[in-house]
């Protein structure tokens, strides 16, 4: 099946309700949708995170991951919402979705997408703080590293695998 | 050949985007950084610990040793941070 993954990068919040009922409007053949919802914490005193990106590319690069996770997965639509510029602690920052007829390949491709997000796309974090502190650039983490090379080595549920 | 900067790259070298013309040696992302670096103390800066810069070669991810030619859009920046 053919499936035209919606990508957006932007400023503005993002309507989690809107974009599920999107995906599912007018089908009957979507058994589940799988959605994570990355939110800014407040960490270690936390005032905003400044996200930047590589306009042109960034699109480019999701693209390229959501077309590979319709590759790898049985899906019936697909949702990426990444914001750019300040984000305040409690606020949204990135949206993914992943409808199908079952759920094992919704949960999969939608953990899939967010762990190839946070190492395949373009974006930086910068964390700005009170109290005089200033600011510092997140730096990359290992794990998230680990986290994106797993699905290299797994099958995908589409593929058989059991869940 | 259009330089692009990203995070704390664009900061120390202190623009975001610059129009460059290496001499025709410089045929590989590494040799680009080296090349930037002589450029101002802030490329030097930028680009003093080579391990921690990523590249871009006409917005595909590049290794060192990727090829670059005049005309192409190449970024240099931190290990990405999104999600």
């Amino acid at each position: 099946m053919t499936v035209l993954p919606r990508i957006s990068v932007q400023d503005a919040p993002f309507d989690l309700g809107a974009e599920s009922a999107a995906l599912t409007a007018g089908r009957e053949d979507v058994g589940g949708v799988a959605s994570f919802v990355g939110l800014c914490r407040a960490d270690d005193g936390l005032q905003a995170l400044v996200l930047e990106h590589y306009p042109g590319m960034t699109e480019r690069a999701i693209a390229g991951i959501a077309a590979e996770a319709c590759a790898r997965w049985p899906l019936s639509g697909c949702t990426v919402v990444h914001r750019v510029g300040r984000i305040h602690p409690g606020e949204p920052i990135v949206l993914v979705l992943t409808a199908s007829a079952h759920r094992a390949a919704a949960l999969e491709s939608c953990a899939f997408l967010i762990d190839w997000l946070k190492t395949g796309a373009p974006f930086w974090k910068r964390e700005e703080f009170a109290d005089g502190r200033g600011e510092r650039w997140v730096e990359a983490k290992a794990e998230d590293d680990a986290a994106a090379a797993r699905w290299a080595a797994r099958p995908a549920a589409g593929e058989g695998a059991l869940f | 050949m259009q330089v692009l900067y990203f995070a704390w790259v664009r900061q120390k070298v202190g623009v975001s985007a610059e129009e460059v013309s290496p001499p025709p040696e410089v045929s590989d992302v590494a040799g680009l950084m080296r090349w930037l670096s002589a450029r101002s103390p802030g490329h030097a800066a930028a680009f003093e610990n080579a391990r921690t810069i990523r590249a871009a070669v006409n917005q595909e991810f590049a290794p060192p040793d990727h090829a670059v030619s005049p005309g192409d859009e190449v970024a240099f920046f931190p290990p990405v941070t999104g999600g």
